[in-house]
């Protein structure tokens, strides 16, 4: 098989996946919530209610589309295929797995887009591009509610995506690399970037909430002030396009966080112990399990704390973007600067 | 100029400003709370059985030898709604008067149980039932066969009225 044609095949793959981890995601918000709260939630569509998101979807298809009077038709259609087309390239750099070494020699990467020397730049500089597609969804609508939360989500994703990239800066410099492989290989035996990089972690883990616009600081879709904030003009399977890329969003902050931080696919001691040569298939389906573990683990923290905490004021928001993330992630860059440059 | 000091924000000791420790406080409570007991009742499986004070839709009482009400009226007259129509006629039993005609308009109905309150006779009182549904007006007006309901069913709020009334 040519590489292009099993490159497309794993973009086919790893995007389905996506939309079904999306979709299950949604599920899982609303049954974690209501155990939150006292209640039950979804249980009645299927075994446990496992297919009330295929349920939501169906809904959503059959749904009248109305696009409303003196909305800017282009804009209106193209914010959320914007949406959710940054949110799902941005998969194509993530790694969840190394490599199967076929009989030829030959390396068979996992990730879609293996060894891409500017791999994490090309996420912040999605990640940027995310803006637009809520933005001009605001904009668009001619709504002025729609506009206000446009207008506050890029003011926040523009605040926070400073101190996310200062945080990531000090992780690069830790692992000597953007490319996502030598990043989560320079991680190996568990010497993950978290130990050293705790600060750094919780700038990136705030920032990142600021960034797919979850609880605490989902003030761009804030119901009680703005209706339903950038999308409350859309409806249809365009409403549920933007639903699903808060969730792919949330999926591939988690992928980032994973890689970044806490190793990857990396499991001190387990492969060794369990005779996991590298290469093997059976070794990649282990780096698999270890890889959505993780995200899992960070997928249910963005759950969590959406239902434990209040939404920011637009004032603290803003505070704790520019008066605490940012220079705490300076702080942090110096400071590991200064350690990579006097002990490595 | 108007400065306030010594505010609560102020007061804040460093690691309250922090806002970590209690955010670490929140999560704990929220993961605790996924696995306590939940109050939702699965409804039309799990029903819940009201008590005897409790005002469902208003039903007549019927006895072993037939319905107890003697078409006096009373209740159609004190229904704020107007919810009652009831037409009397004449019986060879002992009572002599019993109703041709009874029935009460539940979409009308705001089931206050003045009717209850004001029947000499105990034959209207309040049931259990809270599920009320119909498909159409037509529907929703309730006549004698739906309304006698057995004593036996009727007895925790017979039981209720002679205490309370």
């Amino acid at each position: 098989m040519s590489s292009l044609a099993f490159t497309l095949v794993k973009g086919a793959i790893a995007l389905n996946f996506a939309l079904v981890i999306a979709a299950a995601l949604v599920y899982l918000e609303r049954r974690i919530s209501a155990w939150m709260q006292y209640r039950i939630g979804p249980n009645r569509v299927g075994p446990f209610g496992l297919l009330q998101p295929l349920a939501d979807v169906l809904k959503l298809y059959t749904k009248e589309d109305i696009v409303p009077y003196n909305a800017n038709k282009t804009f209106h259609r193209l914010a959320p295929i914007i949406s959710i087309a940054v949110a799902l390239a941005m998969l194509c750099v993530i790694a969840p797995a190394s490599y199967v070494l076929l009989e030829d020699g030959t390396k068979l990467f996992i990730a879609v887009a293996p060894n891409v020397n500017v791999g994490f730049l090309l996420i912040l500089a999605l990640s940027s591009i995310g803006v637009y597609g809520i933005t001009l969804a605001g904009w668009s609508s001619n709504n002025k509610y729609s506009l206000l939360g446009g207008l506050r989500s890029s003011a926040q994703m523009i605040s926070y995506e400073l101190a996310m990239g200062l945080a990531a800066v000090a992780a690069v410099m830790l692992s000597g690399s953007l490319d996502m492989n030598h990043i989560i290989a320079s991680q190996a035996g568990g010497r993950w970037n978290i130990w050293f990089q705790p600060i750094g972690f919780i700038v990136f883990l705030v920032a990142s909430f600021a960034e797919t616009n979850r609880a605490p600081f989902d003030l761009p879709e804030a119901e009680p002030e703005l209706v339903g904030g950038y999308h409350t003009e859309f409806s249809g399977m365009k409403f549920g396009l933007f639903y699903l890329a808060e969730y792919a969003n949330m999926f591939t902050a988690s992928a980032v966080m994973t890689t970044l931080y806490l190793g990857g696919y990396d499991m001190p001691f387990l492969p060794q112990l369990l005779g996991l040569q590298e290469g093997t298939v059976a070794r990649v389906l282990f780096e698999l399990a270890v890889f959505f573990g993780k995200v899992s683990v960070l997928l249910f923290f963005f759950i969590w704390v959406r239902w434990t905490l209040p939404r920011f004021r637009y004032d603290q928001l803003m505070n704790l973007g520019w008066r605490v993330l940012l220079p705490l992630g300076l702080a942090n860059i110096i400071v590991t600067g200064a350690i990579v440059f006097f002990v490595r | 100029m108007n400065v306030t000091t010594n505010t609560r924000a102020e007061r804040m000791s460093f690691w309250e400003k922090l806002y970590l420790p209690e955010i670490a406080k929140g999560l704990a409570l929220t993961f605790k709370t996924m696995f306590k007991p939940k109050m939702t009742r699965q409804y039309p499986e799990e029903r819940w059985e009201p008590l005897g004070s409790y005002r469902g839709r208003p039903v007549l009482v019927l006895e072993e030898d037939g319905e107890r009400c003697v078409a006096c009226g009373l209740c159609s007259r004190v229904c704020p709604a107007l919810a009652i129509e009831v037409q009397a006629a004449e019986t060879a039993r002992d009572k002599e008067r019993y109703p041709a005609k009874f029935e009460i308009n539940m979409l009308r109905c705001i089931y206050c149980g003045l009717c209850e309150e004001v029947c000499p006779e105990e034959a209207i009182v309040m049931s259990k039932d809270y599920d009320i549904v119909f498909h159409s007006q037509e529907e929703a007006i309730f006549g004698k066969d739906k309304l006698l309901v057995p004593i036996a069913r009727l007895q925790e709020r017979l039981e209720f009225l002679r205490q309370y009334k």
